[in-house]
């Protein structure tokens, strides 16, 4: 008999503190980053991978140097898309950074490269374009910056894989048109000036059918010497 | 010997009246900086990653665009060669230092309520920051707006120049919050309907209106059917002022500014004045017929498609009975936010989804996704009606052809 009163009083007891915390839990959200950056999962991914829109980008796995400067640049308006830079402008330089360093430390998986529309010749002018530049007309290697392996390199140079084809020319194409600008001495400004809208196009191809490397992590700083500066990748 | 003494001894006091003046000076700059806040000057004052008060900020107005003015003191550019008897001229008349008529775009009809000795400590703030030499962009107004004469038309309709006068029959804390709303607040300039002329009428303010060219509804500070506070606890009150977030519902668009630039920095005792008057100006008002434009087949059936859509996208955070986890999910039920008259606030909020402010009390804000990207118009239309009548709110439905109207808003 007082075996059995006390079990039922554990239980009272057991399913006393369960509610307790349950009810906590339940009143507030998760105190996470990931609960905090729900704003931006529909077009980013859960985990940043990007979605079917070819036009968000993934940002899993980027440095996060790199993203902040993003959404510094997105807050003030220096990068524009709307409903981003909504999103963002009363947001602290603090709080940014998080969510930099949120993404950043994200890592799923890059992607299948999706078998490209344009022709062989393309894609190989493409390739030629990203691992040797074009010295007669002052367009430097992408591997010379973005690392060859396109992985990146901390803390301000992004990788170039996991992105679409549609993203990649757009974003080339912004910097021509001068609505993408970054940090003075803007080098992919100078890079996307000299490209024609064809190179635009055969670069951007051949870099969204790469596949996966290995290890995608962008190197450390100071890996390689970059060919000239840029004000976002601080030496 | 003792006139070497008595020499160090002036040199000392001479030193000490010295210091003294200048921990006056030093107190009347960081007031100075306070009502600044409190007034909110950096938000039109400061352009997007430009240097403080060098001004150049656009301000569109139905009328052209406005370029707000350095107000620095530099001498060629900003206002380093004004005497404190211009800058008060300009705070309390509305006048240039030559006489000159200033666009109403500048909150002079609210500033006038500003006492000489805040104005002057302003001034001294503005005198004590480092000059930007950055000329003043002339404005770009259609004819004939252009003409600054026009400008008598407003000033003899919508402007009373006057100080602001204590009302001895109410307390000091509650007089202390009606300075600093009707003054440096200048919150009558959002919040009260907006005529074809741009102004607000005395008789009409605090009564909510739409702002122009934002697409924001400002609601009416003194209906308890908008956001009148008169059922509010002072604690929510003084909460969503000062961090964005309360247990009663969120800051957001045009107001998440106000909060970020100015409330947040003001003192607990001057919040808390201003929540005392802001709930004493409430009036209760009678209930709106609870009518809808929609045929009530039509309107039930978007309900029920409303509440399918709500489920799916929207229960996660804001909780199936529209309970959410306040204040970072902000409840959706006895929200006066949402069941207003005009539905533009909650149908923006869906389309474009929203951070409160970043605040000293709320660092890092919980947000909403934007939801024009995922949502036909029709489920906008459904799921805003859905939130504006479930659970005892007393909203109305609201059409797909509203929701459409509002996708090509300014978002900043
Ligand atoms: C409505 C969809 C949408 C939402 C919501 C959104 N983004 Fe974006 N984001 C985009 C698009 C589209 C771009 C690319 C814009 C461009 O063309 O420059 C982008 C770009 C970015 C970039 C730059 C990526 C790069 O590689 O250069 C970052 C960082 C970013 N977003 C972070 C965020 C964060 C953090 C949030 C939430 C606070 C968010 N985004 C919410 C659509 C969105
Ligand atoms: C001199 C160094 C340099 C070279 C060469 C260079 N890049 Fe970049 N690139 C950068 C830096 C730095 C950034 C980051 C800029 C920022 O902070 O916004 C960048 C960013 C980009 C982005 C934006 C990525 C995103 O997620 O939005 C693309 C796309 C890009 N580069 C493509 C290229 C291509 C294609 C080439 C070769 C034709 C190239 N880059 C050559 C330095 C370089
Ligand atoms: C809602 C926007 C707004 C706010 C808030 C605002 N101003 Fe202004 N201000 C303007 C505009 C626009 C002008 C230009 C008016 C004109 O040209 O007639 C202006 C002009 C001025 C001028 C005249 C300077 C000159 O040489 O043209 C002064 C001084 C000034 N503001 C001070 C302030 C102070 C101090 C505050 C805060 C207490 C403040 N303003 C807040 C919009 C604003
Ligand atoms: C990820 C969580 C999340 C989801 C999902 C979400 N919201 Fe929100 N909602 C928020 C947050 C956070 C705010 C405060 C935003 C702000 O202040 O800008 C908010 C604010 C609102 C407001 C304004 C409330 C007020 O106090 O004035 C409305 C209305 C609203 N949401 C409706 C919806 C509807 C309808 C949906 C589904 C279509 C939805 N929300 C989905 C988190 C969410
Ligand atoms: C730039 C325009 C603007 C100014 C200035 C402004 N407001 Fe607002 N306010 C708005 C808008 C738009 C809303 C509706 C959005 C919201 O509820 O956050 C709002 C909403 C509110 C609400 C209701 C919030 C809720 O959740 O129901 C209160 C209370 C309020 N404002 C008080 C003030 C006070 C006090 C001031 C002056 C210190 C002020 N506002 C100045 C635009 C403004």
């Amino acid at each position: 008999m007082f075996a059995r009163v006390a079990a039922s009083a554990l239980v009272i007891v057991t399913l006393a503190v369960f509610d307790g915390a349950a009810a906590q839990t339940a009143n507030q959200p998760p105190d996470t980053m990931a609960a905090r950056v729900e704003a931006c999962t529909p077009c980013h991914g859960n985990k940043g991978e990007g979605t079917s829109d070819v036009y968000f980008p993934r940002l899993a796995g980027k440095p996060a140097g790199y993203l902040y400067n993003q959404l510094l640049a997105f807050r003030s308006g220096r990068r524009k898309y709307p409903p981003m830079n909504y999103l963002l402008e009363f947001l602290p330089d603090p709080y940014l950074e998080s969510m930099a360093e949120h993404f950043a430390g994200e890592h799923p998986p890059l992607p299948q490269p999706a078998p490209s529309e344009v022709s062989k010749d393309v894609l190989a002018q493409g390739e030629l374009l990203a691992t040797s530049g074009d010295a007669g007309r002052n367009i430097p290697a992408c591997v010379s910056c973005h690392g060859p392996g396109l992985t990146g390199m901390q803390p301000g140079i992004p990788g170039l894989l996991g992105l679409r084809a549609a993203y990649i020319s757009a974003q080339l194409g912004a910097w021509r048109y001068g609505t993408r600008t970054a940090k003075s001495p803007d080098c992919m400004q100078l890079v996307a000036g000299h490209l024609t809208e064809a190179d635009v196009t055969a670069v951007a191809a051949w870099l969204a059918t790469r596949p996966a490397p290995t290890n995608p992590a962008p190197v450390p700083k100071g890996t390689y010497a970059l060919p000239f500066g840029c004000g976002s990748q601080p030496n | 010997m003792g006139s070497k003494l008595s020499i160090t001894l002036l040199a000392l006091a001479a030193l000490t009246t010295v210091a003294q003046a200048q921990d006056k000076s030093s107190d009347i700059i960081a007031r100075g900086e306070y009502l600044a806040r409190a007034g909110d000057c950096t938000a039109c004052h400061t352009a997007p990653e430009g240097r403080l008060f060098a001004g150049g900020r656009a301000m569109p107005t139905p009328f052209g665009t406005l370029y707000t003015s350095n107000i620095t003191p530099d001498p060629e550019t900003g206002i380093g060669r004004w005497s404190a008897d211009d800058f008060y001229k300009t705070m309390h008349s509305g006048r240039f230092p030559d006489g000159g008529l200033i666009y109403p775009a500048m909150p002079f009809a609210s500033y006038t309520k500003v006492t000489r000795a805040d104005s002057d400590a302003i001034f001294a703030y503005l005198r004590s920051i480092p000059p930007v030499d950055q000329k003043n962009r002339p404005h770009d107004l259609r004819f004939p707006y252009d003409n600054r004469q026009l400008i008598l038309g407003w000033r003899t309709l919508y402007f009373r120049e006057g100080e602001f006068k204590p009302d001895p029959t109410k307390s000091a804390e509650w007089n202390r919050g009606a300075y600093l709303v009707e003054g440096l607040g200048h919150c009558s300039m959002c919040h009260s309907p907006i005529n074809a002329l741009g102004g607000t009428s005395k008789s009409d303010a605090f009564k909510g209106g739409l702002i122009p060219m934002q697409n924001w509804y400002a609601p009416s500070l003194t209906s308890n059917r908008e956001a009148g506070l008169g059922d509010w606890s002072i604690k929510d009150i003084t909460d969503l002022l000062q961090t964005g977030v309360s247990a009663r519902g969120v800051v957001y668009g045009p107001m998440a500014e106000v909060v970020h630039n100015s409330l947040q920095y003001l003192s607990d005792e001057d919040t808390r004045a201003m929540a005392v008057y802001l709930k004493g100006i409430s009036e209760p008002s009678p209930p709106p017929p609870a009518s809808s434009a929609l045929p009530t087949t039509e309107s039930s059936l978007l309900i029920s498609l409303g509440k399918t859509v709500y489920d799916k996208n929207c229960a996660s955070c804001h909780g199936t009975q529209g309970e959410g986890k306040p204040p970072h999910w902000p409840p959706l039920a006895n929200n006066q936010s949402i069941e207003m008259e005009s539905a533009v606030n909650p149908i923006r909020m869906v389309l474009n989804g929203g951070y409160p402010p970043g605040t000293k009390g709320n660092p890092m804000p919980y947000g909403m996704p934007p939801f024009a990207g995922l949502l036909s118009d029709n489920e906008v239309a459904a799921v805003v009606s859905y939130i504006r009548t479930a659970w005892g709110n007393r909203g109305t439905p609201v059409s797909a052809r509203e929701a459409n109207e509002l996708r090509s808003a300014p978002l900043n």
